[in-house]
């Protein structure tokens, strides 16, 4: 009896004295070498973005000499400011505005380069995506110049039509509509690129089978493309609203915020109290603004990825 | 001829429809090349405009001409910028920035990204999914911690980095690693099991599959991934435009900016051509490499 209980126990206790030199050595090969491959990205991540990120929270609650902790001080303040829910109005029209434009614009810059034959289709879009290769900043200077009140392109152009002179970049409402006829000119063309891709990959015979059920071309694309292509779609949305909402360059260069903040968003508003005004507590709460979208936009992202871990 | 007459005789009633069809597709054809030409003009008008500018001597632009025309063409602005010390000095920063961030991104990304997607250990697949989100952080989010971190950094160690250009090529890594960590996980994962399990059992360890088999195989991520990092680093605005004052440190995109505008006046056939230089490098490697760059762009997108 007793040895019949003693075996099993013995037999237990090898086994798990394998595992344990078997689970040592793996360490040592696999995991640990894994680990130290992994060990850069994760020490640059910690320190430079995570870090700074909570640093940022800590930044908020300090007084302008960064001596003083003031809870929501800065907040307070800046809720009583009217500046302030001028740049949140701004920052929402901009963004909104231009994300929907460019996926607009995108979707359908997309079906026309579907359109034509095979042949003709890359010179196309190595034309159309241009915009998206220059620097911002660069080509923003290019706009500003294009811009200009009183000796350049437009206006020049548009006298010929018996309008204007307009004030692009000196009225509050022509400056926002530049601002963000930027932003689309800049960003539509990665729209159309990533959209052009998701039509090349729906399948020739929905088409056919909506065509024999007399779909016209509205139906065909309410039933057939926006469906198949409904994850891309919600993914650019959500990347480009991300992005256009924590825009810097474009408004930056066009307008610096002007005329008299009519343009400023989170991120130039933030530059200009923070670093240009000196007071980086403050600075630090007007960009924390921005981290709202991204909570939201990260909770959908972990939702996507999980439900294709699921799939897989 | 016998043919068609069959056919017309099988089929008289299809003849018309089809006819409409193809003559539908045609006018969709034409729309086509219209509305493509006119998208094609709205995105091609600004860099056309910067060389058109860089081309005029400042007389002609401030003389009330068509803008739209050379009528003296001159290389006077290239010549003024090329032979001015200042503007090679900044060309110089961003070259050593781009090569030295593009260097320190790869070294740290293929790896990580050749363990996260083959070697699995505790919490690889929690930390692919939070490198993207990093991915997210957007820049101006976290300029003002990092300017005060970098000062009392500063304080702490004698090790001036604020207004020094190598603090770009410590910051910039935190926008092109996780990216690129991102989309090479994605080419990594779609070689085969089959390939790397063969090299082991030939005896290779796991750097050897890694540099023989893994970085080959997917070069064209790689490819990628480095014209990502390079077009990233030459391109940023914000960090540089922060961190560095001093005429001998600024990059190319802020020095154009705060060096050719002189108080009120803008030089703007110096400024143009500043910025069509500028351009040039990534519009170079673009028109040569463009199925990597629209490769990575999709890869990024579609796999997230």
């Amino acid at each position: 009896m007793v040895d019949v209980a003693f075996q099993p126990n013995s037999v237990l206790e090898t086994r798990v004295v394998r595992k344990r030199a078997s689970l040592r050595t793996a360490l040592k090969r696999k995991s640990t070498a894994a680990f130290l491959m992994t060990l850069p990205l994760i020490l640059l991540v910690t320190i430079l973005v995570i870090y700074p990120a909570f640093y940022s929270l800590h930044l908020a609650t300090l007084n302008k000499s960064m001596q003083r902790f003031v809870g929501f001080g800065n907040f307070e303040f800046l809720f009583k400011r009217e500046t302030f829910w001028l740049v949140v109005k701004q920052s929402c029209i901009f963004a909104i505005t231009a994300v929907v434009f460019k996926a607009l614009i995108g979707f359908i810059v997309a079906h026309f380069v579907h359109n034509v034959p095979a042949k003709g289709q890359r010179k196309w879009r190595g034309m159309l995506l241009v915009p998206w290769v220059i620097p911002p900043a660069m080509s923003t200077l290019a706009w500003l110049w294009l811009f200009d009140p009183s000796y350049s392109a437009f206006n020049y152009t548009l006298s010929f039509f018996h309008v204007g002179p307009i004030a692009w970049t000196g009225d509050a409402y022509w400056a926002r509509f530049s601002v963000i006829l930027v932003n689309i000119w800049f960003g539509a063309p990665f729209f159309m690129i990533l959209y052009l891709a998701s039509l090349k990959s729906v399948p020739e015979q929905l088409y056919e089978a909506a065509a024999i059920d007399g779909a016209n071309w509205w139906q065909r694309i309410w039933y057939v493309t926006l469906p198949m292509m409904r994850n891309i779609i919600a993914i650019t949305l959500l990347f480009s609203l991300i992005v256009t909402f924590a825009n810097f360059d474009i408004v930056r260069i066009l307008t610096a915020g002007g005329p008299l903040d009519h343009t400023h968003i989170f991120a130039t508003w933030a530059f200009r109290v923070g670093i240009e005004g000196g007071d980086i507590p403050l600075g630090a709460s007007v960009s924390l603004f921005m981290f709202p979208i991204l909570a939201i936009a990260a909770v959908f992202i972990l939702r996507d990825i999980n439900q294709r871990g699921n799939e897989a | 001829m016998a043919s068609t007459v069959m056919i017309d005789k099988a089929a008289p009633t299809r003849n018309p429809a089809y006819g409409s069809m193809s003559r539908d597709r045609a006018w969709a054809l034409k729309w086509s090349y219209f509305f493509l030409t006119l998208f094609a003009i709205f995105s091609l008008v600004p860099p056309l405009y910067m060389l058109i500018t860089s081309l005029k001597s400042s007389a002609e632009i401030s003389a009330a001409t068509n803008p739209w025309w050379v009528f003296h063409p001159t290389l006077s602005n290239y010549v003024g910028l090329l032979t001015s010390n200042q503007f090679l000095t900044f060309f110089r920063n961003s070259v050593l920035v781009s090569i030295f961030v593009v260097t320190i991104t790869m070294l740290i990304s293929v790896p990580a990204a050749f363990a996260l997607s083959r070697m699995r250990f505790w919490g690889s697949a929690t930390l692919a999914t939070g490198v993207f989100l990093t991915y997210l952080i957007p820049d101006t989010l976290l300029f003002l911690p990092l300017f005060k971190m970098f000062a009392v950094f500063g304080d702490w160690t004698g090790i001036q980095l604020i207004n020094r250009w190598y603090v770009l090529v410590v910051v910039y890594p935190t926008l092109t690693v996780p990216f690129c960590t991102w989309i090479m996980i994605g080419y990594f994962a779609s070689i085969p099991k089959e390939l790397d399990e063969a090299a082991i059992i030939d005896g290779a360890s796991w750097l050897q599959t890694l540099t023989r088999i893994f970085i080959p195989v997917a070069l064209p991520g790689i490819i990628a991934a480095t014209i990502f990092a390079f077009t990233v680093s030459w391109a940023q605005f914000l960090y540089p435009l922060v961190f560095t004052t001093s005429t001998d440190q600024l990059v190319l995109p802020v020095g154009i900016i705060t060096s050719l505008v002189k108080g009120d006046v803008f030089n703007w056939g110096q400024i143009m051509t500043g910025a069509l230089l500028g351009a040039a490098p990534p519009l170079i490697i673009y028109a040569f490499l463009m199925d990597y760059y629209i490769a990575g762009l999709t890869a990024g997108a579609t796999k997230g």
